[in-house]
This record gives structure tokens, C-alpha cells and sequence, in this order.
């Protein structure tokens, strides 16, 4: 398998952040998933990009301590 | 109950210069409502409570300046909760009260790294961890290759004004409206961070990655 970026490749670089974050437009959607139809290279490096920003998520994910919840819960104002 | 304590209360704490109501029953009904609000007000932020906290634990560097961090944010929301617009955003409410609460604290004296270079592109830490082919090659797994503690220092390593736009949109789920909303900066300027940040991440990985191997 050859590793050709071509303009089309660095045009799908461009687009990459905005196609992960759902704001390209319908349009460049299209654009995109054509070039990442035919291009090998393009697709892995999108699927890697898609999974990184999963495990990143997960990485860096931690859970709030119960003893912070409960005092949460106190400092609400009583019912008078 | 001090009925009448708690109406002038109201009244004072609406802004509003109201005569006390003739109708009792009209005072107590209001009385009801507005605790009923503020009951259901107060429910739904502490709903919202762990992912507040998620956001708070990466603007922070501890988990007991978090802590505090979300604390004096509850407080001041139930405080201020008349405030809110029922219908809108909480989450972003919260968040907004929360990231201003830290800029008071001084915490934001760090600097952007303006100087630094840019990477060439936003593949590098793929080319840089496909490379090894000792490990799995298939790019859903190659991120494996990347510790949980290799994640959350190079997060922490990131500037604070790149890590708290990632923290709200890549961890926390807001649009770049909310998240410009949030910080009080145009959504041009979440724009750019955030692509600027994802790079910075990127390279602090990858940085990560090439200490690990020496």
C-alpha cells in the first residue's frame, strides 16, 4: 500500500476537526467522506483521531467523591 | 412561620419596591411558588453535580481545589438562583459562574505559549505511534499504546486557555456557542483554541510516547 497525500489528503486534513465536531455543512460531508471513500491513508488516520478522542475521555475521566455530593446537598437554602 | 418576614424578604431580594400584599392568600401562594422553584432550581443543579465536577477536576489542578472549586460554585448558585432563566442552559449557567470563579481566584496567569512552533499537521501523533509496529497496528487499538497516566499529564501540561476550551467541548459536551458563552469569548476565539489545543495534546502525547521509549 502506498502513502500518497495528495491535495485531496490535505484538503480531508482540513476538514477533519470540523467533520469529528459535526459542523461541516452537508456539502463538505460529502466532500470528505468521498475522498475518505477511496482514500485509505485519510480513513485510518480519521478512525485514530475518532478513537483518541474517546480514549482521551475516558482516560481523564473521574468520578466525584460521595463526601462532595453530600455537601453539595447541604449548602442548599432550608425552607423557611 | 414569620410569614411576613419571609414576603418582605422576597420583595427585597426580587429588586422590587412591592407593597406587602393585602391578600394573605395571595402572599402565601407566592411564598409556595417560589419555593417550589427554587426546590425544583436546586434539584436539577445538583443533578447536574458530576459533570460540573468533571469539568472543575481539569481546570484544577488537584482534586481538593476542585473540590472547593465546585463547592463555592453550588453555593453561589443556590444563592443566586432568581437569576437563572428557567428554560435555558443550567449546565451552562453553572459552568459560567464555576470558569468565573476561577478567573477570580488568579489562577489564569499562565501565558499561551505563543512562540512555540505549531506541528506540521494534526496526524503526527498517529505517523508517531503507528510507527512502532511492535503492538497493535489497527488505529481503533494504537491508542492503547498510551497509558491512562500518559493521558492525564499531558491534558494537565496543556495551557490553561487551550485546556479549558477542550475541557468543555471535547470532555464536556458543550457546543463552541456554549463553551464561548461559558468563557465570555467569541466563538471564533473557541474555534481556534480548541484546534490549537487538540495539537498541543497531540504533541504532549507524543512527547509522552518518546519518553517512554528511552
Amino acid at each position: 500500500m502506498t502513502d500518497v497525500y495528495d491535495e485531496g489528503c490535505a484538503h480531508c486534513e482540513e476538514m477533519m476537526q470540523p467533520y469529528l465536531d459535526h459542523v461541516l455543512s452537508d456539502a463538505e460531508v460529502r466532500e470528505a467522506e468521498m475522498h475518505l471513500e477511496r482514500c485509505d491513508t485519510c480513513r485510518r488516520r480519521y478512525r485514530f483521531e475518532e478513537s483518541l478522542r474517546v480514549y482521551v475521555r475516558l482516560a481523564v475521566d473521574e468520578q466525584m467523591s460521595p463526601a462532595l455530593k453530600e455537601k453539595l446537598a447541604a449548602l442548599r437554602i432550608p425552607l423557611e | 412561620m414569620e410569614r411576613g418576614g419571609t414576603v418582605a424578604d422576597v420583595a427585597e431580594d426580587d429588586g422590587t419596591d412591592e407593597e406587602l400584599e393585602p391578600h394573605e392568600s395571595e402572599a402565601a401562594q407566592r411564598i409556595a411558588t417560589e419555593a417550589r422553584d427554587r426546590v425544583r432550581f436546586e434539584e436539577e443543579a445538583l443533578a447536574l453535580a458530576d459533570q460540573v465536577y468533571r469539568v472543575a477536576r481539569h481546570l484544577s489542578s488537584s482534586r481538593e481545589e476542585a473540590e472547593d472549586l465546585v463547592q463555592e460554585t453550588y453555593a453561589r448558585a443556590f444563592r443566586s438562583w432568581r437569576s437563572f432563566q428557567p428554560g435555558t442552559n443550567l449546565r451552562a449557567w453553572l459552568l459560567r459562574i464555576l470558569t468565573n470563579l476561577n478567573i477570580d481566584r488568579g489562577r489564569r496567569t499562565q501565558r499561551a505559549p505563543q512562540m512555540q512552533a505549531l506541528e506540521a499537521n494534526d496526524y503526527f501523533l498517529y505517523d508517531r505511534l503507528s510507527e512502532d509496529s511492535n503492538g497493535p497496528t489497527d488505529e481503533e487499538r494504537i491508542v492503547e499504546r498510551l497509558s491512562q497516566d500518559d493521558v492525564v499529564s499531558a491534558l494537565s501540561a496543556v495551557p490553561h486557555d487551550f485546556r479549558d476550551v477542550i475541557v468543555l467541548v471535547d470532555l464536556g459536551d458543550f457546543s463552541y456557542q456554549d463553551a464561548a458563552n461559558i468563557l465570555d469569548i467569541p466563538i471564533g476565539t473557541v474555534m481556534s483554541r480548541l484546534h490549537r489545543g487538540r495539537r498541543i495534546l497531540k504533541r504532549e502525547l507524543a512527547e509522552s510516547v518518546a519518553e517512554g521509549e528511552t
